[in-house]
């Protein structure tokens, strides 16, 4: 049952709340087919079929949408969706690992704790987008992913339903880039 | 973090080697703001040194986070199809390997009751972390608690008032006795304790996704010598028996986390 590690150069960690289902739901179809880096979104959400969300997603775009199981191998080309009622880790030999300890800024998922722990596993190849949300998750996260030297954006808090949780990291100052819907797209597909 | 772990095997004889690196890296650095170390250095040299530190350290870098009912589709699975696929066996042997402070414990009881087998069945409930089993044993919950577990019960498909298998008192419930009667306690070490019965089912729900693929494997393939032919395999809602070593006799149940051992070929 050996895998390799993982091949992939660039890990986008998009994390959201409230609202933020909205945005992606602009943000995917925009991404490029051909797209190659891998993309990981941890959304806090009420329901915990798994599923729909999943499935919302995957008939607006070309790329592959999976729902995370736990020790999946991160692939190029890929979306992955973490599951609701677990904390998502990340492995050095980018791999998922989940965790279903105390839930964090009253969430689990909490998007702190994943950004965290991509920063570990990804460093500098690491780059996280918060999205809308009435939550401060996120903000000590970001902190995190730029000690550790990767890119964190930030939705533009006029342009998202809740502009909460983009605003606590914008004011904390730990965001490199404040952009609406069409400039994270922009800034997707230029990577 | 490796040496910190070398230190607990040398000195203790637990062996987290194995367990997933993000997760005990996140466990470990919680641990450390917690309790106020300073460095590293400073609590890897309590460890070392604090017998009774390392009793800390095992409750606290294991999750012990669990529900009565969780995943109500699982129990409805359990309630409709394999309790009833081993009734008929003079005896029913149960094992919840990971079973922390009991509440999965209590809902398998409480299925068995239901299903008018529990007289006939025993649910060997084990643990690693000392703590939780006392806690298990003594069949204590908060009162606040009852509501969402309530709320899974129906959702299993159950029938029955649920307040009825508690007494309540103050802010806390005490499960009834009754439910209790059939289950035995213990600790008990996956990484390093063998197989002690055979089972018809043997439940390991949220343990594994702490362990990477090797330890996983050794694990299920102590499982696998445990349980009888026709028996089944529970996990959690996100672990798999799949890629494993002893995937080949394994067939899963529909598309709940249950697997059912196949005869020998
Ligand atoms: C998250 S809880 C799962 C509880 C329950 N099975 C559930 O799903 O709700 C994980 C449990 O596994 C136990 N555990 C961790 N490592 C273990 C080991 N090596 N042997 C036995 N139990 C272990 C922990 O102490 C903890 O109680």
């Amino acid at each position: 049952m050996e895998e390799t590690k993982g091949s992939i150069a660039k890990l986008i960690l998009i994390g959201g709340s409230a609202g933020s289902l909205d945005a992606l739901l602009k943000i995917l179809p925009a991404v490029h087919p051909a797209f190659r880096q891998s993309i990981v979104i941890v959304l806090h959400r009420k329901f915990s079929n798994d599923n729909i969300l999943t499935g919302l997603l995957s008939v607006r775009t070309k790329l592959k949408v999976c729902e995370i199981e736990e020790k999946d191998i991160i692939r190029p080309g890929y979306v992955y969706i973490a599951p609701g009622d677990y904390h998502l880790l990340f492995e050095k030999d980018h791999s998922f690992s989940l965790d279903d300890s105390e839930k964090v800024n009253y969430s689990r998922p909490s998007i702190d704790v994943a950004f965290q722990s991509a920063a570990d596993a990804f460093g500098d190849s690491l780059i996280c987008i918060l999205l809308s949300g009435a939550n401060a998750d996120g903000t000590e996260g970001c902190k995190y992913v730029k000690e550790k030297g990767g890119v964190t954006v930030a939705q533009l808090p006029r342009s998202a339903e809740v502009a909460y949780m983009p605003s606590q990291a914008i004011a904390s100052k730990v965001v490199d880039y404040v952009l609406d819907i069409d400039g994270i797209i922009d800034f997707i597909n230029k990577l | 973090m490796e040496q910190l772990l070398d230190d607990v095997l040398e000195m203790y004889g637990y062996d987290f080697s194995d367990y997933t690196k993000a997760s005990m890296h996140r466990r470990i650095s919680r641990l450390m703001v917690l309790d106020r170390f300073p460095s590293f250095a400073e609590f890897r040299y309590k460890l070392r040194t604090n017998e009774d530190y390392l009793k800390r350290f095992v409750e606290e870098v294991t999750v012990n986070v669990t529900e009565m009912f969780r995943d109500p589709a699982f129990y409805a699975t359990l309630r409709e199809q394999i309790l009833p696929a081993i009734a008929s066996k003079p005896f029913i042997r149960i094992w919840h390997a990971g079973c922390s402070t009991g509440e999965e414990v209590y809902s398998t009881a409480i299925l068995l009751k239901e299903a008018n087998l529990l007289h006939k069945s025993l649910i060997y409930a084990t643990d690693i972390n000392p703590e939780v089993i006392k806690k298990a044993k003594d069949g204590i919950l908060p009162l606040g608690y009852m509501k969402d577990y309530s709320e899974n019960y129906i959702a299993s498909g159950g029938k029955e008032d649920f307040s009825k298998y508690y007494t309540a008192k103050y802010d806390r419930v005490k499960i009834n006795e009754s439910l209790l009667e059939r289950v035995i306690y213990s600790t008990h070490n996956l990484v390093s304790d063998s197989s002690f019965n055979e089972f018809q089912l043997i439940m390991c729900r949220n343990v594994l996704i702490y362990f990477n693929k090797d330890l996983q494997n050794k694990v299920l393939t102590l499982f696998d010598g445990s349980l009888e032919n026709l028996g089944y395999i529970a996990l959690g809602s996100k672990e798999t028996l799949k890629f494993s070593a002893i995937s080949g006799r394994y067939k899963q149940v529909g598309k709940d986390k249950i697997w059912k051992k196949q005869k020998e070929a």
